[in-house]
């Protein structure tokens, strides 16, 4: 959390325009209050002192109020200023944290822990705003500002230049040194911030078993509790600061006050002239009130930037991008060879030695226990998780494989079908309501009814969407509701199905059907293989066994020491060693 | 600005947020005094140099030079004071709201909450009730101060210059009063409709993340973000909307603040020519009104914060004023200890208010049995199973022990009637505090029984700190099949005497699930148990199967009956058996080996 940190700089340099607006408009506002101020003194001092009357003080009192007239426009452009400068910055480094967050995949924070990710890159960005907005333009109009008044009060009286000469560069050792303090506080705040937004949505999407268990209304203990951790953490921050903001404001009224009381001493004493001294007065305050605006832009910038540091650390997690190699298109063969994957969070490799082929025509049908690694093998084909060791190699017709690691990942997962096992319709807008067909249609928006069609049948869901109140074009709810479990999983299916693909990669397709629809899928399954597809399927139940011509049974490293197989290319269905 | 309407959004977040009003209180007399101290500074400063001016001995201006550095230190101090205290309250406050929202929404759940999607809800309890925080720090407060200083001030001017006192006194309440109600007017539409814009962003994010593999393996990260941007750009726009509007307000301040000088200047200079007031109070009657409006100047801000919280007030009292599904008796009937017997008869019910998904059911459960419902998918078991479990409303009678369903508590019900879910929740916590959901005072013992029952206990056995490791999204990873065991070992821990299994073996592989079958049988050989499946193997030994076609019971019997009836429970068995005979194979496979599979033509 630096005063200015250069990656946040980088979002800034697209508003640099509306910046320097901003502080353009705060120069001349400064220096309208030093004529107002002139203006103040001058019409006090002639009326007290000199006996004017309201005539003759008119004309002085008429540019006041224009000198007022004045900053009021000029506050109303700086306001606008302001906030297009932190609008712009903002929106540029959310859409690049979402799309570094969607490019992650599966493995990364969007898939692992969604609801923190969503609250960092929405509410957290948005707490920018006081850093761009505020913080930036007043940190170049607290150095420009106070010189100016500091010039001014000079022309007047060389004591006053010197108490506010010497106090003014406190404020800002102050806050650099109160700002280290703060640093590790406001990181651990904002932790907490984010595990108790993930609390409440945990709760929350708990809540149907929390009332099977009849164990709903005492969570409102947990709440309480976990709200007054977040008091006393944010409390914590928020003493320290206002601590902060008090030893600041200290130190600029009691200058003020030092000048004022210097002042008026040494004009009773006829050391200086009645204007100069209320001249002085007025101008004082206007040489701190830069720099105090400064600490209190950043202490409400804080929330933001320790949003900015975790926003950073996602921008800075490498993507498995892989290579530029591209695909000759053509049937693909996936070649696995010896592949080890191990999470760093795990004692055990997910995947420990897997060797296998799978050429186009066939299907590879993919059985064992849980936790076996069936869907980390699925990750690894997909280019989401990297290999540990060993290697995902694909092969077009007889060229030498290539390592996946080299391929162009977009451009290689273009030509796979997927069905994740805990699949989602989203439309391809992200719309909150989707039609069946838009989502059906996710990548490909220009496929014909008629294909359409023909997917949703061989998934076995075509005669529930024809039955369906607006058939093809009802409308989705977010969470799925209004389809069942089942109708959710085959509308995956089907879209999986639609996927114009040479690799398809199906986890449990069947997991919530019943046996006739099983059959159903499984026939479409095997007619994609026929058509001549790669087809690696994680089966759960026998039906898929069927249609395979080839079985890879992955076991918890555990269980069975190492999940392997070997079976070689162009040897389908043939054992070539057992171990 | 609090009290524009009776009964308004605003009013309910407030009410939700309630205690603290004392506290609260206190906060904006040490502001009041902070503001106060400000004005008075500048006040007593100029007394001293006017007075100063005419020279006289340096004695006479020592208790305004000493009260110069009070007021300096008193400022800074009360404004420390208010600070502390009042954000002390507000954090109470937020705490007592998300209590009640949630609350709200434990009212609705499960059946009353599928009009939320979840991102949407997130952006509710997150974002809404965050904001609320502002209501007292930023609107409530800031206003209270303000008010307070602007009534000393005004009195003062008013004793030292009538004429002045009245015209700083009306432009104090435009000020207070005039400018932040032009504000939330200019900005109003832009704020009403920020607060949907940004839970819009929240939610398409929350979903674009949900569906991060899709995203991902279909590459559409180019539409997502293009999404995103796209409802940025909105935000971004109302944004504008609003800083012109604030700008607008701000400016109107500052013309405020000249008006009230030159007023003051206007009224004073004629009084001091007339010698109506000393020379020296020019300086004081002129510069106060000066200070008093930087004071005021906040108002503009605080207006906005204002309008800004209604958008997410207006969706917490949304959830409020959605109906329970479920109306709870006024007076619950207990229910006798022992279970008796659970009895359907022309039982309907549906999700929705008018559409019935289950009509005609008639069922006698009795104590001991084992019944299986089974059916084509949206044949209505689910259903079915909410009514068991007391989420839906539903005509007709069901005596639970002879007692009618409805006219007992809820969550009496559900001591008796536990269920094990399709998709159960697993909460970031332990694996022990997941499975205590279902008996927070179980002992040790209790727990690793019911871990073990649910043959969890070689893979807890695996994990770092075993039943102390954390799950869930801040913990390590859970298979499907890890899920559903550790809510099973929740269920055998509640120890109801009726259980409803909804699917249980899912998302479970062909063995684990026989095997995860074959100790329900044995886990749950006392009790009654419902279950609802697609699966047809294994039901032979049940009493009852019910089969369910279209909401309605189609055919009920034990397993030969049904498969002598030869309808659609004998087709599918069938079918499925061969395919069991076939999987049954599967393991005797060695890891390791290819095996050829019959190709379907």
């Amino acid at each position: 959390m630096k005063p200015l940190d250069p990656r946040l700089l980088r979002y800034a340099r697209s508003t640099r325009g509306f910046m320097a607006v901003a502080v353009v408009l705060g120069v001349l506002t400064a220096i309208l209050v030093i004529i107002q101020a002139r203006l103040l003194s001058d019409v006090i001092v002639r009326v007290t002192s000199e006996g004017a009357t309201w005539a003759e003080v008119r004309d002085v009192v008429v540019l006041i109020a224009t000198v007022f007239a004045g900053r009021a426009l000029l506050l109303w452009l700086s306001e606008v200023a302001a906030v297009r400068a932190s609008a712009k910055a903002k929106q540029q480094l959310r859409e690049a944290a979402v799309e570094h967050v969607l490019a992650l995949g599966p493995a990364g924070p969007g898939a692992t822990a969604p609801g923190e990710t969503a609250a960092l890159v929405t509410r957290g960005v948005d707490a920018l705003d006081g850093y761009y907005a505020r913080y930036l333009p007043q940190l170049v109009l607290a150095v420009i500002v106070p010189v100016a008044v500091l010039l001014t009060v000079l022309g007047q009286d060389l004591l006053s230049t010197v108490i506010i000469a010497v106090t003014l560069p406190l404020i800002p050792v102050f806050m650099a040194l109160i700002g280290m303090y703060t640093k590790s506080r406001v990181d651990r705040q904002w932790r907490t911030l984010a595990v108790l937004s993930g609390h409440f949505l945990d709760l929350v999407s708990g809540l149907p078993t929390l009332v099977v268990f009849g164990r709903a209304k005492t969570q409102v203990a947990a709440i309480r509790a976990i709200g007054d951790r977040y008091r006393s953490t944010t409390m914590g921050v928020l003493r320290v600061s206002f601590l902060s903001s008090l030893a600041l404001e200290l130190l600029a009224t009691l200058s003020v006050a030092l000048v004022a009381v210097s002042v008026g001493l040494r004009l009773a004493e006829g050391q200086i002239t009645y204007p100069v001294a209320l001249f002085v007065l007025l101008l004082a305050p206007e040489a701190y009130l830069p720099l105090r605006l400064v600490g209190q832009h950043f202490h409400a910038a804080a929330e933001g930037l320790g949003a900015a540091d975790r926003v950073f650390t996602i921008l800075e997690t490498p993507v498995p991008t892989g290579g530029d190699v591209r695909l000759a298109p053509g049937p693909v063969a996936i070649v696995v060879d010896d592949l080890v994957v191990s999470y760093p969070e795990r004692s055990t490799p997910a995947l420990a030695g897997v060797t296998f082929t799978a050429v186009p025509g066939t299907v590879t049908a993919i059985v064992g226990g849980s936790g076996g690694g069936k869907s980390t093998l699925l990750n690894a084909i997909l280019g989401f998780v990297p290999s540990t060791s060993g290697r995902v190699g694909v092969r077009v017709d007889d060229a030498p494989a290539v390592d996946i690691t080299s391929l162009d990942l977009a451009s290689w997962r273009a030509r796979i079908a997927w069905l994740p096992q805990r699949a989602h319709l989203p439309a391809a807008d992200l719309g909150a309501t989707p039609s069946v067909a838009d989502a059906v249609r996710l990548r490909g928006a220009d496929v014909s009814d008629a294909d359409l069609w023909q997917a949703l049948t061989d998934a076995g869901i075509a005669d529930e969407v024809r039955a369906l109140p607006a058939g093809l074009e009802t409308r989705l709810a977010e969470d799925g509701s209004g389809l069942s479990v089942g109708q959710l999983q085959r509308l995956c299916l089907a879209r999986a199905l639609l996927t114009p693909a040479d690799v398809v990669l199906l986890d449990e397709p069947t997991a919530a059907l019943d046996p006739a629809s099983e059959a159903a899928v499984a026939a479409a399954v095997a007619r994609l293989a026929a058509r001549g597809a790669t087809v690696i399927v994680v089966a759960h139940r026998p039906a898929l066994v069927d249609i395979a011509h080839q079985l890879v049974r992955l076991e918890p490293a555990a269980d069975a020491g190492a999940s392997s197989i070997h079976a070689g290319p162009g040897q389908v269905a043939e054992v070539v060693e057992g171990w | 600005m609090v009290t524009t309407r009776p009964r308004g959004p605003v009013r309910t977040l407030w009410a939700g947020m309630s205690g603290q009003r004392a506290e609260l209180a206190g906060a904006g007399v040490l502001g009041a005094i902070a503001s106060a101290s400000a004005v008075a500074l500048l006040g007593t400063s100029a007394w001293l140099i006017a007075t100063a001016a005419e020279m006289p001995p340096v004695l006479t201006l020592t208790v305004a030079a000493v009260m110069v550095r009070f007021l300096a230190l008193s400022r800074a101090l009360f404004r420390y004071g208010e600070r502390l205290v009042g954000h002390d309250a507000a954090f109470r406050g937020l705490t007592e709201l998300r209590v009640t929202v949630y609350r709200n929404l434990e009212r609705l759940a499960p059946s009353g909450l599928a009009a939320f999607g979840r991102g949407d809800l997130l952006a509710r309890l997150v974002a809404d009730v965050d904001a609320a925080l502002d209501l007292p720090l930023r609107v409530i407060l800031p206003w209270l101060q303000a008010v307070l200083v602007a009534g000393v001030t005004v009195a003062f001017l008013g004793w030292l210059l009538p004429g002045a006192g009245v015209a700083v006194g009306v432009l104090s309440v435009v000020a207070l009063a005039a400018v932040p109600w032009l504000v939330a007017r200019t900005a109003r539409s832009a704020e009403e409709r920020m607060a949907p814009a940004r839970a819009e962003l929240s939610a398409t994010v929350v979903r674009a993340f949900d569906a991060t593999p899709e995203i991902a393996a279909f590459g559409s990260q180019g539409t997502a973000t293009a999404r995103v941007a796209a409802i940025d750009d909105g935000l971004t726009r109302l944004n504008a909307r609003e800083s012109f509007a604030l700008g607008f307000g701000g400016g109107i301040g500052v013309l405020v603040q000249g008006a009230a000088v030159v007023a003051a200047i206007v009224v004073a200079v004629p009084a001091v020519t007339a010698g109506t007031i000393e020379p020296v109070w020019l300086a004081v009657v002129a510069l106060l009104p000066l200070a008093l409006f930087d004071v005021l100047a906040g108002l503009p801000a605080s207006a906005l914060a204002y309008q800004r919280l209604r958008g997410s007030a207006v969706r917490i009292q949304e959830i409020e004023l959605t109906p329970s599904p479920v109306v709870p008796p006024a007076h619950p009937q207990p229910l006798p200890d022992a279970f008796s017997g659970l009895r359907l008869h022309r039982v309907a019910a549906g999700w929705t208010a008018d559409v019935d998904t289950v009509s005609g059911l008639d069922l006698d459960i009795q104590p001991g049995q084992r019944v299986a419902v089974v059916g084509p998918s949206g044949s209505g078991k689910s259903t079915l199973a909410a009514v068991l479990m007391g989420f839906l409303p539903y005509r007709g009678s069901m005596l639970l022990s002879g007692v009618e369903a409805r006219a007992t508590d809820g969550d009496d019900l559900r001591r008796v009637v536990g269920l094990l879910a399709q998709q159960a929740h697993i909460f970031d916590t332990t694996v022990a505090d997941n499975v205590r959901i279902g008996d927070p005072h179980a002992s040790d013992a209790d727990l690793a029984r019911a871990l073990g029952a649910a043959q969890l206990d070689a893979w807890v056995a695996s994990l770092p700190e075993g039943t102390d490791t954390t799950v869930g999204s801040f913990g390590i990873g859970v298979s499907g099949g890890e899920r559903q065991r550790i809510a099973l070992a929740r269920l055998l821990l509640a120890d109801r005497p009726v259980v409803v299994l909804d699917e249980p073996t899912e998302h479970l592989d062909g063995p684990t699930a026989d095997a995860l079958m074959a100790t329900l049988d044995v886990a749950l050989a006392d009790r009654t148990v419902v279950l609802i499946t697609h699966r047809l193997i294994g039901l032979e030994g049940f009493d009852r199967i019910v089969e369910l076609g279209a909401g309605r019971i189609v055919a009920q019997g034990t397993h030969d009956e049904l498969v002598a009836r030869d309808g659609w429970y004998a087709q599918q068995w069938r079918l499925e058996s061969e395919r069991q005979d076939m999987a049954a194979l599967l393991p005797t496979l060695p890891i390791g080996r290819g095996a050829p599979g019959p190709v379907v033509t």
